[in-house]
């Protein structure tokens, strides 16, 4: 729970159309080597720290101990293909928590292991809820949420989520209120890809399949200059630029 | 002989199965009933080798209650013939392999709309407009071919089934004489008189 607390900020907002997912990147400086993000066309997206692709109609944003998130990460996309093979169908997104929360339980009542300290938000699609946003703790109590936020400062993020909500918000204004939420609460004052992780999970018009989409750096950053929130020019250009 | 059918329609989904239990050339009952309700809105028809049929639809049966205690919801039709398939597919591989053809229809409530799955024992599974499984199926396919809608009323419906159980009944030396018929749709499962 303390290591939960001092992590990056993940912060979740259910919209009626779709549900956005946001976190703050802690490890960041101008001597990581970002190379491998920056790639166009491999992998899924993302700079892979805190929002990853569990299954294709789950997207997860962790919060706590990195190589602890990483095994529950590993468990989860392989619970979501044990369904898939099952029962051919992509799994519920309750099911998914469900299942990761009965490993992290696990950890709480057997003597002699340390449990998990890592917190979920589970963005997610499935037919007989639509879409759904979940969070579970180390314990392994879970619950959903119409908006939620883990990790630093969630206390504040949460209060800024609860006045600006709305029961019918849109992707489009989730977006908005996502970023300026993550704005007001990262103690840096420039909000950029750099310390930024993005992801929507929306439904395709024609398909109609759940399509969860993590953006890229240069995505993240096109989409706060759109949004009108873009950083402050000097300091964190340049860390790009050496950071190569 | 055993024949059992099923047609789907305009939202609802028809099975039926004859009630005869057979040992050799003997009738041994009449008024068996081969339909299993699985769940709410799921319906599963089985024949093939008696002993067999009973207790891997019970087997299956029990599973999808489980599911559905454990999940708070039901499978879907789709999930659970996946399910039913992979099972008689391990089945097929094991010591002792089930031999049970099966016939699952059933009414998705997260879409709205009607499925059915026509499932061998040998984990053959395909999604169709109307099937059959037993000897009743080389007459009453056919028939299905000319006369099935799948815009059909509840009543068009019903009335098409029984033009294949008249059939059957008229070309099939060994036909059944009784029919057990259910309906699943929006409003679940429901037994109907033709």
């Amino acid at each position: 729970m303390e290591a939960i607390s001092h992590a990056g900020t993940v912060l979740g907002v259910l919209a009626s159309d779709g549900v956005v997912l946001a976190a703050e990147k802690k490890v960041t400086g101008k001597l990581l080597d970002l190379s491998v993000t920056k790639d166009e066309g491999k992998g899924y997206g993302g700079s892979g720290e805190k929002v990853f692709l569990l299954n294709s109609n789950v997207i997860g944003g962790v919060a706590g101990l990195t190589a602890d998130a990483n095994s529950l990460l590993n468990y989860a996309r392989s619970a979501a293909q044990r369904h898939l093979l099952t029962y051919n169908e992509d799994i519920p997104v309750e099911l998914l928590a469900q299942r990761l929360c009965d490993l992290k339980q696990g950890y709480t009542q057997y003597g002699g292991l340390r449990p998990f300290g890592v917190s979920i938000l589970y963005a997610g699609y499935d037919p007989h809820y639509k879409f759904q946003l979940y969070h579970s703790d180390p314990s392994g109590n879970y619950s959903g949420w119409k908006a939620t936020c883990i990790g630093a400062n969630s206390g504040t993020a949460q209060s800024l989520l609860k006045q600006e909500y709305k029961d019918d918000i849109t992707v489009k204004d989730a977006v908005g209120l996502v970023l300026r939420t993550m704005s007001k609460t990262m103690d840096s004052t420039s909000l950029g890809s750099e310390k930024l992780e993005f992801a929507i999970l929306t439904l395709d018009p024609e398909t109609k399949q759940p399509k969860a989409k993590i953006y890229r750096p240069h995505e993240i950053d096109a989409l706060l200059v759109s949004e009108g929130l873009t950083k402050k020019e000097g300091e964190g250009d340049k860390d790009v630029e050496m950071g190569k | 002989m055993e024949t059992s059918f099923a047609i789907t329609g305009k939202g609802y989904v028809i099975v039926a199965a004859d009630t005869t239990a057979a040992r050799s050339i003997v009738k041994m009952k009449i008024d068996e009933d081969k339909i299993k309700v699985l769940g709410p809105h799921l319906l599963m028809a089985y024949s093939g080798e008696p002993g067999d049929t009973v207790q891997f639809a019970e087997y299956v049966e029990r599973n999808i209650r489980l599911y559905q205690i454990r999940n708070t919801y039901s499978l879907r039709p789709s999930a659970a013939a996946s399910w039913v398939r992979r099972s008689l597919a391990e089945s097929l591989r094991s010591r002792h392999p089930y031999s049970v053809n099966l016939l699952l229809g059933g009414y998705d409530t997260s879409s709205h709309d009607p499925h059915l799955y026509w499932i061998d024992y040998l984990g053959t599974i395909s999604e169709v407009p109307f099937a059959a499984h037993g000897y009743g199926s080389y007459f009453a396919l056919s028939l299905l071919d000319r006369y099935h809608n799948p815009e059909a009323s509840l009543e068009e419906g019903l009335e098409t089934l029984k033009r294949c159980i008249d059939e059957v009944s008229k070309r099939l030396v060994v036909s059944p004489g009784k029919y057990k018929v259910k309906v699943v749709d929006k409003d679940g499962v429901r037994e109907v008189e033709i």
